[in-house]
């Protein structure tokens, strides 16, 4: 249908896509570690090693009634289900920040289950709806 | 018609368009605005800030959309040789990168009072940051090169490569941990939007869409018009 030429161009331009796509996904998948935001307290739990020194990122849900505020510090338990890891921070706390809601805590491990934060982040989840649609939910729980 | 392209005969056509299109998106714009300001309920955690979404989401599916569009035209460019598509996808650019800052900027607007912070190199947004360097480098390279075959290849070869990043937008949110949400609405599962909050939703993403359309229509005119005076009744 086509002639030679339209054929040949289509042939190399595929042929170059194809291998940039590859570097690409080769790069980020080499850079995994620093293309993902934060990790989780599992992670943490598998870490062949911890570093004391280095600033890291983890992220999960707060874990319910644990949130403790005293004078300039609130501590509270990170969960992914699986794992914890305790934190404490003192300093502003966004908003959205509040028990089972997700959340990305960025300081030092001081073990593999406590994390002294220098910064929250409150992370919001994929629902958007009114308050009355969100208290009928939780009345029919 | 898409081999053997009459400037004359299109401008007759597009020269005209804009001034409905204007209408059309005055009278969407006002409704759309109206409900995601005043009709539309507050976020049962975000509470106002939710209105944020109503720019930046439509936003960010126009300048994604927008530059889908220029890499399949340029596709056809380079590989069919049709010449008629190099001006519609060199005109829709300028509206593209706009939409794509209003993206970065409204998001960052919202991120600060709700993530806590105005900016993370996350892979959403820093892929999204991506998406407007190559709308500047493609809009760049029309400037910078003068003969018309190369300058043609050149951004036509842009386009195409900056289509790969399409995809890794889209899936950013899937396939790392990123501080930004998942996406709400999905071809195959229930949208987690509330249907009161879909309304300005869609209404701002269409009258967004016209106004790009507008703006893609100016431009598009001005390089015809631009053609017709270099005396050349085809390209």
């Amino acid at each position: 249908m086509y002639g030679k030429k339209v054929k040949l161009r289509l042939l190399f331009l595929s042929f170059i896509f194809l291998i940039i796509v590859l570097s690409i996904f080769l790069i980020l998948k080499s850079l995994e570690e620093n293309v993902v935001y934060f990790i989780s307290p599992t992670e943490i739990k598998n870490l062949p090693e911890i570093d004391n020194s280095k600033r890291i990122r983890v992220g999960g849900m707060v874990k319910e009634q644990t949130i403790k505020l005293s004078q300039n510090e609130v501590s509270f338990v990170i969960t992914d289900f699986k794992n914890e890891i305790n934190v404490n921070y003192s300093g502003a706390i966004p908003n959205l920040f509040s028990e089972g809601k997700g959340v990305v805590a960025e300081g030092y491990l001081s073990d593999r289950s406590f994390l002294k934060a220098k910064k929250i982040l409150a992370k919001h989840d994929e629902n958007y709806m009114p308050p009355e649609v969100k208290e009928a939910l939780e009345n029919n729980k | 018609m898409l081999k053997n392209f009459e400037p004359n005969k299109v401008f007759s056509l597009t020269s005209k368009a804009p001034k409905y299109i204007l209408l059309i998106f005055i009278i969407v714009i006002s409704i759309g605005l109206l409900e995601a300001l005043i009709f539309s309920p507050e976020d049962y955690i975000q509470s106002h800030s939710v209105r944020i979404m109503y720019v930046h989401v439509p936003s960010a599916w126009i300048s994604l959309g927008t530059f889908s569009v220029i890499a399949i035209l340029s596709f056809s460019i380079i590989i069919f040789k049709i010449k008629s598509f190099v001006l519609i996808a060199k005109s829709l650019a300028p509206a593209g990168l706009v939409f794509n800052i209003i993206a970065l900027v409204t998001g960052s607007i919202w991120g600060k009072p709700t993530w806590g912070t105005w900016w993370a190199w996350d892979a959403r947004i820093t892929s999204m940051l991506i998406l407007a360097l190559f709308y500047i480098i493609y809009i760049l390279a029309w400037r910078i090169y003068d003969n018309t075959e190369k300058v043609n290849k050149i951004t036509s070869l842009i386009a195409i490569l900056g289509a790969i990043n399409v995809p890794i937008i889209k899936y950013s949110v899937d396939w790392w941990s990123t501080l930004h949400q998942p996406a709400s609405i999905s071809i195959f599962s229930k949208t987690s939007i509330h249907t009161s909050m879909m309304i300005p939703l869609g209404l701002m993403t269409a009258a967004f869409a016209l106004f790009s359309i507008l703006i893609f229509l100016m431009k598009y005119n001005t390089e015809l018009i631009k053609i017709k005076n270099k005396g050349l009744d085809r390209l």
